[in-house]
């Protein structure tokens, strides 16, 4: 595996603003991705892992967010400082996204196979037919009969949907790929069609991805490295193997308890107490130190630091490593 | 599994088709627009050629609808009168549909300050009473049909401006609008060929009554005597001329009365049956 770095994210930090109050959404994200690697990123709904993925994209809405302070580097050029039309290049070209619903996501009023070539159009110079074929080629590939191309959105399952949705994603084959929760919207068996379709497309044309996703499930399966974002912060990074075997931060220990275990016998899940904080009023300090069972007075005066427990595994938490 | 290339224009058309009346008013609106575009061969008469030997004459074999007061006859007149209240009508909602669009898309879509400006312009139009603003357009720049289309139009800016703003808003923050953005399209494409699109139907719906208003407007215009000028025929300014001879010669007015009421009533209840037609909770 080449290990040249395309994305890499440093201190980026976002906030929205609603009614005067700011809502810091993420805070000083650190993440860097190779070519070819699938990095997932988890965390509750809230903790910014949407609106990182917009950043990265430059799609978060106009009026309401900013972005604070940070860099966005792909493949070598920060893609904050880029014109509008150098970033309207990257998009779909170089980095796209699949989205969450695809009830959603597509426009009901045109063909499935119109927005495919919405999307070839807009990077390459094809002439129709070229643009056609290249078009149907896609669908094929995604598993979808050609002779659906003329069809309109409602006449597809969820499921199928979904897949016009990667279809549209891969059609000019991207570097980076984000799915932004690929398969919430999808019942499981479906699911796992669409993360073995993506995991095959993802060999297949070597493209870097970021799968964000609430479901560790869904991260074993298809993910080679792990972000857990708390609160606007990544709390612990690693590779599957160093989250999965010997997770550190107590975030992520919640999270993984909170998994049922289908061996034990339980009336109830265990949760972990609390609520994810308000993003206009953080705590001082660490971030999940009102919940954390281990949390110190330590905790609430400052920010953890990252601490390095081995090579590649990140944990910010000040009890890492010592436990 | 539906047909292939079942689109929503021919879902649409197939549940229009169900709508009786509907039907049979777009059927008549046809007619009528067949009548307007071949005026000089169906009218049996010159609109302007006067006879005075044959003033005021009842209908008869010869002169379908009678004659007026100045020998005319008033079949023909009708039939060429359609062309004027038609295209008045569509041109007028065509240009206020199009100032409106443009610029309840554009306050719609960028928000801000923009919308802000955009939308106080709008009101201050709103707050002037439309048939005013036509008199005062009309008076002020002279009779001329063109001037009666923008009279007529441009007092229904604001409402559709304000229709098409509220349709964008809703729009512009479905995902398959963001998932446009990530595809790397640009705003006029995403407006053109995403949003606009999609509030097609409430706008088609507006537009089928705005016609209607614009004849009506027109005609009010007309009868007041600041519409067109004789000899052109207009349906309204016939009523008005009418208005006269309305004690002996009742059956002047019939005409193109009735010819006005027609196209209306047709108009309004194409509107409705595309309204009915056009929203998903009343598919079946």
């Amino acid at each position: 595996m080449e290990n040249s770095t395309i994305l890499e994210i440093k201190d980026l930090s976002v906030s929205y603003t609603s009614s005067n109050k700011e809502i810091k959404a993420v805070r000083g994200l650190d993440l860097a991705i190779r070519q070819g690697e699938t990095l997932g990123l988890v965390g509750e709904t809230g903790a910014g892992k949407t609106t990182t993925a917009l950043s990265v994209l430059r799609i978060l809405p106009e009026v309401s967010s900013s972005i604070k302070s940070g860099e966005i580097m792909f493949e070598g050029r920060d893609i904050l400082t880029l014109s509008r039309k150098e970033m309207r290049e990257i998009r779909g070209r170089d980095i796209a996204m699949i989205f969450q619903d695809p009830m959603t996501s597509l426009d009901p009023v045109m063909t499935v196979g119109r927005q495919i070539e919405e999307m070839i159009s807009l990077h390459t110079d094809c002439d129709k037919k070229e643009l056609r074929s290249r078009a149907e080629a896609m669908l094929e590939v995604v598993g979808i009969r050609k002779d659906r191309f003329d069809d309109y959105p409602h006449q597809f399952s969820g499921g199928m949907k979904q897949r016009v949705g990667i279809a549209i994603a891969l059609s000019c084959n991207p570097k980076l790929l984000i799915a932004d929760e690929p398969t919430t919207a999808l019942d499981v068996t479906i699911q796992a069609q669409v993360l073995n379709l993506m995991n095959q497309l993802k060999e297949k044309y070597r493209t870097a991805m970021i799968l964000i996703t609430h479901d560790l499930g869904v991260v074993a399966e298809i993910c080679s490295s792990v972000a857990i974002m708390y609160a606007g912060q990544i709390v612990e990074y690693g590779s599957i193997e160093q989250i999965y075997g010997n997770h550190m931060h107590p975030y992520t220990e919640g999270l993984f308890d909170s998994i049922p275990d289908i061996e034990e016998e339980k009336s109830e899940l265990k949760v972990i107490d609390g609520l994810p904080p308000d993003p206009s009023a953080l705590p001082a300090g660490c971030s999940f130190s009102p919940r954390c069972p281990y949390a110190t007075d330590r905790c609430g005066e400052s920010c953890p630091d990252d601490v390095q427990v081995e090579p590649g595994h990140i944990v910010k938490c000040i009890l890492a490593g010592k436990k | 599994m539906q047909g292939r290339g079942n689109s929503k224009f021919q879902e649409t058309w197939t549940r229009l088709k169900k709508n009786k009346v509907a039907f049979a008013s777009l059927f008549i609106l046809l007619i009528l627009f067949l009548i307007a575009v071949f005026a000089d061969l169906i009218a049996p008469y010159s609109y302007s050629e006067q006879n005075l030997t044959n003033i005021l004459q009842k209908p008869s074999s010869e002169h379908w609808f009678g004659t007026d007061q100045y020998g005319r006859d008033i079949f023909s007149r009708v039939i060429y009168g359609s062309r004027i209240s038609l295209s008045v009508g569509f041109v007028a909602v065509g240009v206020a549909l199009l100032a409106g669009g443009i610029l309840g898309a554009i306050a719609g879509f960028y928000g801000g300050r923009v919308d802000n400006v955009i939308m106080r312009c709008m009101d201050i139009l709103l707050s002037i009473p439309s048939v005013l603003l036509a008199l005062a357009i009309v008076a002020a720049f002279g009779t001329s049909i063109i001037n009666l289309m923008i009279a007529t139009g441009i007092s229904t800016v604001p409402s559709y401006a304000r229709l098409i703003r509220a349709e964008i808003l809703s729009i512009k923050d479905q995902e398959y609008i963001e998932a446009a953005r990530a595809v790397g399209t640009n705003d006029f494409i995403i407006i053109t060929k995403h949003i606009i699109p999609n509030c097609l139907a409430p706008i088609l719906v507006q537009a089928t009554f705005g016609v209607a208003t614009a004849i009506l407007t027109v005609a009010g215009l007309s009868f007041v005597g600041l519409g067109l000028q004789p000899p052109i025929p207009e349906w309204g300014s016939m009523l008005s001329d009418v208005r006269a001879y309305i004690r002996g010669y009742a059956y002047m007015m019939v005409p193109p009365a009735v010819a006005i009421a027609i196209t209306v009533f047709c108009l309004n209840s194409l509107g409705d049956g595309l309204r009915d037609a056009l929203d998903p909770k009343l598919r079946n």
